[in-house]
């Protein structure tokens, strides 16, 4: 079963310099309960693809073809207002700034029991619940963290109760766009840890957003790659990580400082840039900056699979 | 040296009128930098090290200390006189976006400098040599920043920085949020200036494989104290103090195969309004001991300092771990 399927998906921007081709033919799948993590330049269009999954791109923005199923429904043709009532019980979200979850002038008490508004439960029920779950996320003395405000916990412990408050109406499918790249190395670890756990214990899946390589390997058991707007490759953690068949997804690996085993001031990195997404090229993106690049790359290559569920969009692959 | 830093605390008032007290948020740090050298500061998310850089740049007011930047004392110094101090030592911050203005357009950002400090300059032309050293094409100059993605915003933080040709570079997470290949190009970038102009850095960041590679020397910071400090690669070798060897451990490595081998502490930090008493990491060390309770350990050292009453050897696993492992 999968959760989230997203088909074709393109996203454009107006601009004034014209039609900003953000996201192109974006397909991959969430399958039921896992963890599939998304890896790509800055600028590849990881925020646009989230806001366009839960409805919020920005007013220049559109979903200007494919499809995004969930649980049934394409989410691109549903009302605001149907997409409001998915938002939060059904598709839930955690950034990188806990604040952006967390009212400071509410008690931590009164926005969980807020959010549960809809689950019909009394208010003693609502605040066991709170309760349980913050002790899930092992904040310590549950209880007495009901009455404190936002700003009386440190960073770690704010992101764990935006964690908290995410999971607590048991969503189908959480969202984490970095949750972690504002935690210390142990936070961050706890905190996926964290993640890991919950996700089992609720059963649901999980996309993951994030730039350090490390974390991905750690908790994802698939991978999207994206370049330019573009999913070049996608398959297991293992496989991606493994034996990287695009050759964009080689050059991204290669740059991991932590790929580097002896110290260097000179660190690896990709040369050229993203191309100008409102003129995109015909042929491959990610042919300006290849260094396998051959004639045949000016045409659009095919998106083609590697071994089971292991996909590049790359002529030179081969199965 | 390029900057001293001595004994400097930072307190913050908490509580209200009854009941009014002080936090402090750094709590009495000495260390020095030098022309060139790169200076990294890693620790506890709330250890205090935007606040020691904030301090050190007198966006914050200190409580106690001495700051000496360029052969002279520059804390106490206020409003005006700070002005020729920002020319020469720039700050990037935490969070590009919201550091930038909405409405102004990135050609203004990035040539704020010249016009905060009257440098005449052709700031169209400024504007361009600024954004070609940070990887943006001329275009970028007439976008908001609403019109950037993460890394081009932070890109732009870097340009506006180094537009004074400054002598200290603090830089607060300058990577964070940017993709491994940007993320080098921004640190080959700043090692670039570093090389070309003698410029020194403090830079402070969560990520440990950066430090590793960048970074001359490193303090590691717990609730607002140096625990450990010393030479890069000898603390990476083997890591003295037991909050740096967890901190190491915990390391993610891009490798779905790798063994982990971590040394894991409980979540429960501290409050800064009760400090746990002897040594401040008693509460959560692997390895603390009765007198760990009651005494605080001072730094030992000159070249590595590390404050702990029991210092690792290298190597050393947590004794509880030790256990289930015979
Ligand atoms: N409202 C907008 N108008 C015009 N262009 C936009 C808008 N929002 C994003 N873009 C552009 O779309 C592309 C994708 O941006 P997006 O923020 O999705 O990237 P990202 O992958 O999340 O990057 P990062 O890793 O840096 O956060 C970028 O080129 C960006 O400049
Ligand atoms: N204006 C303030 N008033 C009261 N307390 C403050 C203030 N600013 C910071 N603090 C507290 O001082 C401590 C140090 O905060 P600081 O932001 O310097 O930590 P940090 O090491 O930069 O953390 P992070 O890694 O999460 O960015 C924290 O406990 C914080 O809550
Ligand atoms: S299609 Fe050609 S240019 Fe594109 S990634 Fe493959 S080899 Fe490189
Ligand atoms: S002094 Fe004791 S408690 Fe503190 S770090 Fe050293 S061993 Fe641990
Ligand atoms: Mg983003
Ligand atoms: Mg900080």
């Amino acid at each position: 079963m999968t959760v989230l399927s997203i088909h074709n998906l393109n996203v454009t921007f107006s601009t004034e310099g014209g039609d900003l081709h953000a996201l192109k033919d974006v397909s991959f799948e969430v399958p039921e309960r896992r963890i599939v993590g998304i890896v790509g330049e800055s600028g590849c269009g990881k925020s646009t693809l989230i806001n366009a999954i839960l409805g919020l791109l920005a007013d220049n923005g559109r979903v200007s073809g494919g499809e995004m199923m969930f649980q049934g429904r394409d989410l691109s043709r549903l009302s605001p207002r149907e997409m409001t009532a998915l938002r939060g019980p059904q598709i839930a979200t955690v950034f990188q700034d806990p604040m952006g979850a967390l009212n400071p002038v509410i008690s931590v008490g009164r926005q969980m029991t807020n959010i549960q508004y809809r689950s019909g439960l009394s208010n003693a029920e609502k605040a066991e619940r709170a309760v349980a779950m913050l002790r899930r996320v092992r904040i310590p003395d549950p209880e007495a963290a009901l009455a404190r405000f936002p700003h009386q916990f440190s960073g770690g412990m704010k992101q764990r109760i935006a964690i908290a408050m995410a999971l607590m109406m048991e969503p189908a499918l959480l969202i984490a766009d970095e949750p972690t790249t504002a935690l210390d190395a142990t936070l961050e670890v706890a905190t996926i840890e964290l993640l890991q756990e919950l996700q089992a214990q609720i059963g649901c899946s999980v996309l993951f957003i994030s730039h350090h390589l490390g974390v991905i390997a750690e908790l994802c058991e698939d991978v999207v790659v994206m370049y330019a707007g573009e999913v070049v490759e996608r398959g297991t953690t293992r496989q991606v990580f493994n034996s990287p068949r695009h050759p964009y997804t080689e050059r991204l690996l290669d740059c991991d400082p932590a790929r580097q085993s002896s110290r260097t001031r000179q660190l690896p990195t990709i040369p050229g840039e993203i191309p100008d997404l409102r003129a995109r090229p015909p042929g491959c993106i990610f042919a300006p900056r290849c260094h396998r690049r051959a004639p045949v790359c000016d045409t659009p290559p095919p998106d083609e699979a590697v071994q089971d569920g292991h996909k590049a969009r790359c002529h030179m692959v081969t199965p | 040296m390029i900057l001293s830093v001595r004994d400097l605390q930072v307190s913050f008032p908490v509580g209200r009128l009854m009941n009014r007290s002080a936090i402090l948020g750094v709590a009495g740090v000495s260390f020095d930098i030098a022309a060139g050298e790169t200076f990294a500061l890693v620790g506890e998310s709330g250890s205090g090290k935007t606040t020691l850089a904030r301090a050190v740049n007198l966006l914050q007011p200190i409580s106690a200390g001495e700051i000496t930047f360029d052969g002279k004392r520059i804390d106490g110094l206020k409003g005006a006189a700070t002005k020729p101090l920002r020319r020469e030592m720039a700050m990037m911050f935490q969070d590009p976006v919201g550091s930038l203005s909405p409405r102004v357009q990135v050609r203004d950002i990035v040539t704020e400098p010249f016009r905060v400090h009257g440098v005449e300059a052709d700031l169209r032309a400024e504007a361009d040599r600024l954004l070609s050293l940070v990887g943006l094409s001329g275009d970028f100059a007439n976008r908001f920043p609403h019109q950037l993605s993460g890394g081009q915003a932070r890109r732009v933080g870097v340009a506006r920085a180094i537009a004074l040709n400054p002598k200290l570079i603090i830089a607060d997470e300058p990577t964070a949020g940017l993709d491994v290949s940007v993320q080098g190009e921004v640190l080959n970038l700043l090692n670039d200036l570093r090389e070309r102009l003698g410029l020194a850095m403090l830079i402070i960041t969560h990520n440990l494989h950066v430090v590793h590679h960048v970074a001359d020397r490193m303090a590691v910071m717990y609730l607002g104290r140096f625990v450990e400090t010393g030479e890069t690669e000898a603390i990476f070798q083997a890591p003295a103090h037991p909050y740096t060897a967890a901190l190491l451990s915990a390391n993610p490595e891009p490798d779905p195969d790798k063994a982990k081998d971590r040394i894991s502490l409980p979540a429960e930090v501290p409050s800064l309004l009760a400090r746990p008493t002897g040594c401040e990491f008693h509460t959560r060390c692997p390895w603390a001991q009765s007198r760990c309770g009651t005494e605080a350990p001072a730094a030992q050292g000159t070249d590595r300092r590390i404050a702990c009453h029991f210092p690792l050897s290298p190597g050393a696993r947590p004794p509880a771990v030790q256990e289930t492992a015979s």
